[in-house]
């Protein structure tokens, strides 16, 4: 058994993630892009019961999301669909050439009893600064 | 307006160099007008607007270029005023530049060269966004599967049917031939060896090609006539091809009073040699032949040395070009219709080649006798930008300055062409026909390229007195001169003003709406819907441009009945 | 039925979508895949525009909301206008016109999805074709770092591994398709030939199939990246020996380490093909108009992203000049976001930039981007309400049709109650 899983992350599309993406207040969006998919054998390593949730952490922030096994993925290797759970990890560094490092990601994965949060809490704490009307 | 006292050249009227007043009166040339403001021309050089017959100014492929060239972008940048947008690029300068840039040269027309139907929406979005010209675009047809079945079904009926479609479709203005069946071999890589060499899976060659391309735009009696680009363009030897060609279509008569057949940026198809070693200039050959048929015309296509950007529908010479140089190359081919390349690239004095390939111009334009079966150009921006034409002109007015610039060239742009032996200076009327009356006649746009009653009122004014300068010793002062316009005139309005733009009117937009029989318009319905049903990857009712994008349409008709 | 509809999706642009109509109302999509037909249906849409006051939205008129987005702008010294994606093109014009005239920077979501791909063309060039071309022609697929079937989903079927043309009557069975990724992906379980490469491993697998390619395979290790000799010599024969193929590649490549330095590789391993067989390569757009904006942008600026206007002249320096450099680097002052979503799609410390400064959200739909947005403008759906111009992921332009009305203005005339509003207030110089 595995307490703290240092793995890949992977960002990206799926089908259900791109059908709600112009609805992304939505249950569907929510339940589309806030999993964490892992391979059988790191899912099982991690001691992850039916239905539970990951801590997904890096040196950027870190974000609970729940876990499912996809056959498909390498050991190591975790893919988190595109959007704002995925992206509460991704480092702002562009590499000189724009675009930051949505797939690659460095991470350290947990179980927890943590609760996800919906896509208001996500941002809540994010202190508005600029631009009210006066 | 009255333009007075200027020296007049207008070719077209027989005038040449006179002392005389014009007068423009809505938008157009008039006897007398009802007022207006003056211009005070005297001690100044008069033209007709310039017509720029063949340049890559608008559309997939000129974009391409700019996408893959951001270097290209950083130079020639010019901010925003009041009255203009920022302006970028040398080789691909943005739309605005474009504008702005022959306006100040004096030039009030540009015809894009080749549109490919399935994107000819983009061309004319760039089109629009061009300011002040009056512009057109050819429709590429020497690779499309529709002509290449009607050709090798002997069906010239239905093939003037699909011209007409196709010119519809893109909004385009008339047929445009690119390196036939050597686009369609390159779908697969290939390329065409020479006129007779059959098209792979179509079964027809490329003179057959041609041959009926041309005959149907004479059945539909269009403006202007085929526009070819040889076959074996580029390579050492081509001038065989390039002769070779016009012999076999030398039987074709002209449905107008025109040229039958326009060949293209002639400088990259007069080469003799057998290899890069023994690579030599026969542009001799080809002027002759030209002197002795005066049913061809052609356009010089002249090198400009520095940086160049080339763009064709040649795709298959691109490539090439990339090999050989280790530059970086754009590829796009289009299902069903023609493909393309794109290739920076650098033209150096030193480069033996180039060297040779610059005295090949030169030679082409001073060895035809006749000016009226030839148009200065260099291919913008195959040869090199537009904004060099003054620097062309310079040279073919100057004996002095072609020699200045050989002894700076490699050796063998002396020993290689007929250059230094060649001591005909062109006149002003000379250069007022090959950059204003010739294209305007050789495209079939009447009211272009001269200053009679009833034409446009585009008028360029130089700042340049031709009673005082000899352009053979100061052609300085010329390529000076006309590199920034006194005044240009677009529709009898001030659009520069001592080299500056003054105003940003939208030119308009030439297309052809050539009609033809119903039962034959039908046939090519009835082969589209198939081919839109198996091969295209978009639906037929989505395909035409719309009206949307040709906002300031100017329609010739044309056609069979 | 409103016939030939172009979908407002992904860079696929499909345009044989059916639509049924209703009393101007949508009542039913066909032909159109998942991601296109729940677009096309609609969602919850923002009711009215809306301007923040003592930390909440409220409800207002368009009138204020114009005139305070005009404000923002104008009072900025550095106005980013990002997004344009999900827009048509006569938008885009309006975009850079804007931008020009506030001296901002204007960038599409391209820098965070293929503008490395961008980067990798200024450097290699694009061997490119139209999807039609492929269709009709190609014998090899090869999809690199893309998964078009949860991307892309009518991909396989209109224009690559499951089409069939002129060259290609048996479709599927006449061609072989090679698929490389990190993960088993449902596209790679259409593969005959799957290639599992580990993350940020792009870069020396290409290297290594270009050597082999060059007839240098000899020097290259028993394992590349994860991937033994005998599978990356098995796909480079394969592809020297196709009649046509094709290098269709996705965010894989620009996303992973190396981002623009794999599509370079890329596009020089396609370039190299050349030299054996007919190859091209194509870059698997996301947005269905995200090359629109890099098309009008290019032939308006000179570049096709990433442009600063505020020194008044175009200057393009992605990494210093991108949406996601200047937020992070808190150095623009306002931020226009029209047909995107960043706050959704940013990093997080990238976002916490734009808590920082004003927001003006112009979109049909809520997001993310509408919690930290000041000024909330909401606008017709392309493509269903409004129409106009938008270029597919090949370069190819079509019109858009408008299939029902809607009481929201298009996304083009409020740009352009903006720039009148912004002119307005004075010199624009």
């Amino acid at each position: 058994m595995v307490i703290l899983l240092k793995a890949i992350m992977i960002s990206g599309r799926t089908l259900g993630q791109g059908a709600s993406c112009e609805a992304k207040m939505s249950p569907e969006f929510f339940k589309a892009t806030s999993f964490c998919a892992l391979s059988e054998l790191d899912y099982n390593a991690l001691g992850i019961s039916e239905g539970g949730n990951v801590l997904v952490k890096t040196e950027f922030g870190e974000v609970v999301v729940s876990a499912k096994k996809d056959e498909g993925l390498p050991a190591g290797v975790i893919f988190i669909p595109m959007g704002p759970w995925a992206n509460a990890v991704v480092g702002p560094d562009t590499g000189g050439c724009g675009t930051p490092q949505f797939k690659g990601v460095e991470v350290e994965v947990e179980k927890t009893k943590m609760a996800v949060m919906d896509v208001k809490e996500l941002f809540s704490d994010l202190k508005r600064t600029g631009g009210e009307a006066s | 307006m009255i333009i007075k006292g200027g020296f007049v050249y207008d070719p077209t009227n027989g005038v040449h160099g006179e002392e005389m007043d014009i007068c423009i009166e809505g938008g157009k040339v008039v006897e007398k007008p009802r007022g207006g403001d003056e211009i005070d021309a005297r001690g100044m050089l008069v033209m007709p607007g310039g017509v720029d017959a063949h340049a890559h100014i608008a559309g997939a492929k000129v974009n391409s270029g700019r996408i893959m060239r951001p270097e290209d972008a950083r130079r020639g940048i010019e901010p925003r005023t009041k009255l203009l947008r920022p302006s970028t690029g040398y080789t691909v300068p943005n739309c605005y530049a474009m504008g702005y840039r022959y306006a100040r040269l004096g030039y009030t027309c540009a015809f894009e060269a080749a549109t490919p139907i399935l994107e000819s929406r983009h061309t004319h979005e760039e089109l629009e966004e061009i300011p002040i010209v009056d512009k057109g675009a050819l429709t590429l047809f020497g690779n499309n599967w529709e002509v290449l079945e009607c050709v090798r079904d002997g069906d010239l009926d239905k093939l003037a049917a699909f011209v007409a479609w196709g010119l519809l479709a893109s909004r385009g203005y008339g047929v445009k031939v690119v390196n036939p069946g050597g686009g369609e071999a390159w779908g697969f890589g290939g390329n065409v060896k020479g006129i007779d060499d059959p098209v792979p899976n179509f079964g027809v060659t490329p003179i057959e090609i041609i041959r009926n391309l041309m005959k149907a735009n004479e059945i539909l009696r269009l403006p202007h006539s085929a526009h070819l680009h040889t076959n074996n363009l580029g390579k050492p030897g081509n001038y065989e091809t390039t002769l070779a060609t016009l012999k076999a279509v030398e039987d074709i008569s002209a449905s107008r009073n025109r040229q039958v057949l326009h060949v293209t940026h002639m400088q990259f198809s007069a080469y003799g040699g057998t290899g890069w070693r023994d690579f030599e200039s026969k542009a001799p050959e080809i002027a002759d032949y030209f002197n002795r048929h005066d049913q061809f015309t052609m356009d010089m296509g002249q090198l400009i040395f520095g940086s160049a950007t080339t763009m064709t529908a040649d795709a298959p010479l691109e490539y090439g070009n990339a090999r050989l140089l280790h530059a970086k190359w754009s590829n796009h081919d289009i299902e069903l219709e023609e493909s393309s390349g794109v290739v920076p690239l650098v033209y150096g004095r030193k480069m033996p080649i180039n060297a040779i390939q610059w005295a090949i111009g030169l030679e082409l334009a001073l060895l035809t006798k006749n000016p009226w079966q030839f148009i200065m150009t260099t291919d913008h921006p195959n040869g090199g930008p537009f904004v060099n034409y003054p620097e062309v002109i310079s040279l073919l007015m100057s004996r002095a300055k072609r020699e200045e610039e050989l002894a700076s060239l490699h050796e063998l742009a002396s020993k290689r062409s007929s250059l230094p032996s060649i001591e005909r200076e062109m006149d002003w009327n000379d250069i007022a026909i090959v950059t204003r009356a010739a294209p305007a006649k050789i495209l079939g746009l009447p009211e272009k390229g001269h200053l009679g009653v009833g034409a446009d009122g585009d008028v360029t004014i130089y700042d340049i007195n031709p009673a005082n300068v000899d352009p053979s010793k100061d052609h300085k002062k010329v390529k000076g001169a006309l590199a920034k316009a006194k005044y240009t005139i677009k529709g009898g309005e001030v659009v520069v003003r001592d080299g500056e733009i003054v105003a940003v009117p939208q030119g308009r937009t030439y297309w052809v709406e050539a009609s033809v029989p119903e039962n034959q318009a039908a046939k090519v319905k009835a082969d589209l819907v198939e081919k839109f049903a198996k091969y295209y990857s978009i639906q037929m009712s989505n395909y035409m441009v719309q009206d949307a994008y040709v906002t300031h349409p100017r329609v010739v008709k044309a056609g069979v009945i | 039925m409103a016939e030939d509809v172009l979908c407002p999706f992904c860079g696929c642009l499909c345009d044989d979508i059916k639509i049924e109509v209703e009393d101007d109302r949508i009542v039913g999509v066909k032909r159109a895949c998942k991601l296109g037909s729940s677009k096309i249906r609609g969602h919850e849409r923002t009711k009215a525009p809306m301007v923040r006051r003592d930390g909440e939205l409220v409800e207002t008129t368009y009138e204020e909301a114009y005139d305070r987005a005009a404000k923002i702008l104008k009072e900025a010294k550095r106005p980013l206008l990002y997004g344009w994606c999900s827009t048509v093109c006569e938008t885009h014009k309006k975009g850079i016109l804007l931008a020009e005239e506030v001296g901002g920077v204007i960038d599409s979501t391209a820098t965070v999805c293929h503008g490395p791909s961008i980067i990798g063309i200024e450097e290699k060039g694009l061997a490119g074709s139209t999807l039609g071309q492929i269709k009709n022609r190609a014998d090899l697929i090869v999809f690199w770092g893309a998964n078009p079937a949860e991307a892309h989903p009518r991909h396989s079927m209109r224009y690559s591994s499951n089409s069939s043309g002129m060259f290609t009557p048996e479709g599927r069975k006449g061609r072989k398709v090679i698929v490389v990724d990190v993960r088993e992906t449902r596209t790679a379980k259409n593969a005959d030939k799957f290639l599992l490469i580990r993350p940020g491993t792009d870069y020396e697998v290409i290297s290594a199939l270009r050597m082999i390619v060059a007839g240098k395979g000899d020097l290259i290790p028993e394992k590349v990246a994860g991937v033994a000799k005998s599978d990356l010599e098995e796909a480079a024969g394969m592809m020297k020996t196709a009649r046509f193929g094709a290098l269709l590649f996705g965010l894989g490549m620009t996303h992973s380490r190396g981002r623009y330095k794999n599509v370079d590789n890329a596009l020089s391993l396609v370039a190299d093909l050349n030299g054996f067989t007919k190859f091209v390569v194509m870059a698997m757009r996301g947005h269905y108009n995200v090359a629109g904006f890099g098309q009008v942008c290019a032939w308006e600026t000179g570049f096709p992203m990433s442009v600063d206007f505020s020194r008044g002249a175009p200057y393009f320096n992605p990494g210093e000049t991108a949406a996601c450099d200047l937020l992070a680097r808190r150095e623009t002052d306002a931020m226009l976001v029209v047909a995107a979503d960043p706050v959704s799609n940013f990093p997080r410390n990238t976002v916490e930039g734009m808590a920082e400064i004003p927001v003006i959200q112009i979109d049909p739909f809520p997001n993310p981007t509408t919690l930290l947005s000041d000024v909330v403008i909401p606008s017709a759906v392309c493509g269903v309400e409004a129409e106009g111009t938008a270029y597919r992921m090949d370069g190819l332009s079509l019109r858009m049709k408008k299939v029902v009305s809607s009481p929201y203005p298009t996304d083009e005339e409020i740009m352009q109650n903006i720039l009148d509003r912004v002119r307005r207030l004075g010199d624009d110089n």
